[in-house]
């Protein structure tokens, strides 16, 4: 029972963070798949994905949450691109696409013969409708403020968009890829769909299941199954469970790494170790005492054992991160190295700070896996060089009021889920308060870049100076871990928490 | 009895608007904004301003509690804040899975708890007699969610004869698919209620036995079976009916661990979802419902008791039981 509602604040708690802390929905992953195995398969099978992320409604502009997108984002709806699992952007209903020198205007072509769900044949009226979605004043799209540079949307045909933006942006083709195109004429989208996916939604009984059904009318390569049901649990272990009585096919997200050893020692089951974007953040307010000392933060961040936490919480899976960058956004680089454990340094930097005896400051802590264990590691660790940490167990409810909204916190732990989020440290009024007016223009440089190359030097800059500076401590990466059966084949590996693309899943017969 | 029937309705009318009263006060006390699960962090003021007003919970709470009154009288139980979905028919769906589920529990504890219970008493002397009440004791004491984490792996993991958990997708369309996924969770449920319930009427046997009615029964000539058909049965299950009643709702309300374990979608997920993402119509809903259960239940325990003791139709009714 415990287990139980420590999973359902989970679940509560990613969606939180997911939606509200980084703007951009977690994703990246593409149709890659696992090693797709040769032989047969059964083109009209029914796929059956078990998931803990069960959508709150379906419309990703109204607080639909991750499992929306898990379950509807290029499986029903598509956006002008798509991103693929090495975090490229591949063209999807755009053709084609072209941008203007001053980097402020880019036209769009429309693929021919795209139709919705519904039978209306796709037009640049739909895209302006759906952009001008994600921006309106309602819209709870967790890609709004990063689209907020749109300034005119104009069709100047049935197949051509053009959009004009207030500054250069070199996301802005990364971000559309997270834009559903929708029929402008639908209704009632928070309970049915009118995409233009592989497949339609063919029923959603919620607190249960939601199945898809192959669309006849898709302009693309048809998915490679008839059916696709995605069946919610709230608890990893009935999911579990499900998995073993072949109720389901595959789970899209393994959360309970004590479950992996009964999968890896049966051969009817594959454990696939995926990368997430999801990092454990000891995140210090670096505008209260202690924290606003690089040295303490360093000490800190240098006196605890990663490696050994990692370990106890996920066993062999998962990565040692030295900064906000995982190994998939383009701007990567291996930073374990800076402020690695050294409880020596540590001590020593501790002193230089004026804190040779140590301080005490109060940890607030979320209620659910894994940050309880994390707290108690650290209080352990950080108490060898003798500071003295106070474990304050918080509800997501609370810890979005006091330390997201109010910033009335000294250090705290919270899993930030989302690719391509280090550019937060380029905004010092973030939760955290790093406030660096370098990387602060850094992030707006490499934003308004002419070329991806040179967003990339820019942010690699951020990335090595916030870990020099030690603005948080990165205790590790996540794993992301799919299990299946072994009858399955071409599912997403890095489907990164929210998404998981069904089309290309061949099951056996 | 028409007399008592009227007035045990308007005590239920009364107990009703009271439990929604409280209901409605209590929500309104938890910590957090409903507005929160509503819009994205770095939402501005105004967005959370209007988000605010599009539930209607910037309305001032009388205006808000009469607002619901007024559906609750026209049989609409709202919509729920987060997915705009009406919560009636999501509350009815779940009804579906939690009624069935309790129902077949309670029938299947009784049917096995009765006789049981009777012959732990009667054969209290014997070897099987205090074997029965050992195990009943040691029925008690098994936690719910711990007995249906055992039957899983022991029927549907290694022996694959059941489903672990879920509900068929089309409910009741597949009626077999649906029987199957209730086995087990009835099968636990009912243990946990049987256990307790042989204990009850094991004693309420015990007092019967040790009565003065029964031994002058006996000395008047009676076989035991037509004394205990006579006298005994009907004394015994006055007490025990008030338990079922108790139990019955319980077991109503109590389902939410039993539903997890088993993975269904019944009335009490619904109610934790609910309840985390302060979702007001839908808890309030489930809430009334259930409230509402437990009363009918009380008053139709209330009803039988006084149907089998005539000596409880004189006293005077509306009062606890």
């Amino acid at each position: 029972m415990s287990k139980n509602s420590k999973r359902k604040a989970s679940l509560y708690g990613t969606a939180t963070v997911a939606t509200l802390a980084l703007g951009l929905t977690a994703c990246g992953g593409g149709s890659g798949g696992s090693g797709a195995s040769s032989g047969t398969w059964d083109k009209s099978a029914t796929v059956n994905i078990g998931s803990l992320y069960e959508p709150q409604n379906l419309d990703n502009t109204a607080g639909g949450g991750q499992g929306v997108t898990e379950a509807l984002n290029g499986n029903v709806y598509e956006g002008l691109f798509k991103l693929t699992d090495d975090g490229k952007v591949d063209d999807l209903l755009a053709e084609d696409h072209e941008v203007s020198k001053d980097g402020l205007t880019y036209t769009f072509t429309l693929r021919d013969g795209v139709k919705f769900h519904s039978g209306k044949e796709l037009t640049s009226a739909d895209v302006k409708y759906s952009l001008e979605k994600v921006l309106a004043d309602d819209s709870q799209s967790a890609r709004k403020s990063n689209l907020e540079v749109v300034k005119d949307i104009a069709t100047p045909d049935a197949k051509t968009v053009e959009v004009t933006l207030s500054k250069k942006s070199i996301s802005f083709v990364y971000n559309l890829s997270y834009v559903w195109i929708i029929n402008s004429e639908a209704k009632n989208l928070k309970t049915t769909e009118d995409g233009t996916g592989p497949y339609k939604l063919a029923k959603w009984t919620r607190g249960s299941a939601l199945s898809l059904d192959r669309f006849a009318g898709y302009w693309g390569d048809a998915a490679a199954n008839k059916k696709v049901v995605y069946h919610y649990y709230k608890d990893a272990t009935a999911l579990n469970n499900a998995l073993l009585t072949n109720a389901v096919d595959v789970v899209t997200s393994e959360q309970s790494p004590d479950a992996l050893e009964q999968f890896k020692s049966n051969r009817n089951y594959k454990v696939n170790d995926g990368d997430s974007t999801t990092k454990l953040l000891l995140a210090f307010n670096d505008k209260a005492k202690p924290f606003t000392d690089v040295k303490v933060r360093r000490a800190v961040s240098a006196a605890i054992d990663d490696k050994k936490l990692l370990d106890s919480v996920w066993g062999g899976y998962g990565k040692l991160i030295g900064s906000m960058v995982p190994p998939t956004d383009p701007w990567y680089e291996d930073l374990t190295d800076v402020n690695a454990y050294d409880v020596t340094k540590a001590k020593k930097l501790l002193s230089e700070a004026g804190y040779a005896k140590g301080f005490s400051f109060t940890l607030d802590t979320p209620n659910y896996d894994p940050h309880p264990t994390a707290a108690t590691f650290i209080k352990s660790q950080l108490a060898q060089v003798g500071i003295t940490v106070k474990i304050n167990t918080i509800t997501p409810d609370e810890w979005y009021t006091k330390v997201y909204k109010n910033r009335d916190f000294t250090a705290t732990l919270q899993e930030h889920v989302n690719d391509r989020d280090l550019v937060w440290y380029g905004n010092p009024d973030f939760y955290w308060g790093y406030d660096d007016k370098q990387v602060t223009r850094w992030v707006e440089q490499a934003e308004e870049a002419s070329t991806t190359d040179e967003q990339t030097d820019l942010l690699k800059k951020v990335n090595r100076r916030t870990a020099e500076d030690a603005a948080s401590d990165w205790l590790y990466l996540y794993p992301q871990i799919v299990v299946a059966s072994s009858k399955l084949s071409g599912y997403p590996l890095n489907g990164l928490n929210s998404q998981f693309y069904a089309y290309d899943i061949k099951k056996k017969g | 009895m028409g007399r008592y029937l009227l007035r045990r309705l308007a005590f239920l009318l009364v107990s009703l608007a009271l439990a929604s009263v409280v209901l409605f006060v209590l929500l309104r006390l938890l910590p957090g904004d409903p507005a929160n699960a509503l819009t994205s962090v770095g939402a501005s003021p105004e967005q959370i301003a209007a988000a605010r007003h599009s539930i209607g919970s910037d309305r001032p709470l009388p205006e808000q509690f009469t607002h619901w009154l007024g559906q609750l009288a026209s049989g609409d139980l709202g919509t729920s804040f987060v997915s705009s979905l009406p919560v009636g028919p999501e509350v009815s769906a779940r009804l579906n899975v939690t009624v069935p589920l309790t129902l077949a529990a309670f029938v299947l504890a009784v049917v096995v708890a009765v006789p049981v219970g009777f012959v732990a008493a009667y054969k209290r002397r014997t070897w099987y007699g205090a074997l029965l009440s050992g195990i009943s004791q040691l029925g008690i004491a098994v936690p719910v969610f711990w007995l249906g984490m055992i039957l899983i792996a022991v029927f549907a993991l290694n022996a694959g004869w059941l489903p672990s958990g879920g509900f068929p997708q089309d409910g009741w369309a597949a009626p077999a698919d649906a029987i199957r996924s209730l086995v087990l969770p009835v099968v636990t449920i009912a243990l946990v209620m049987g256990a307790s319930l042989i204990r009850y009427v094991r004693s309420a046997t015990l007092d019967v036995l040790g009565s003065d009615y029964l031994r002058t029964a006996r000395a008047l000539g009676a076989s035991f079976p037509r004394a205990m058909w006579r006298h005994g049965l009907r004394n015994a299950s006055v007490p025990v009916i008030s338990v079922l009643g108790i139990e019955l709702a319980s077991t109503l309300l109590g389902a939410v661990v039993v539903e997890s374990v088993f993975a269904l979608p019944g009335l009490g997920s619904l109610l934790a979802t609910g309840i985390a993402q302060h979702d007001y119509p839908v808890v309030q809903g489930v809430l009334f419902v259930s409230t509402l259960a437990v009363l009918l239940i009380g008053f139709a325990a209330d009803l039988v008791q006084r149907i089998i003791d005539p000596r409880l139709r004189g006293r005077l009714s509306g009062g606890a039981r």
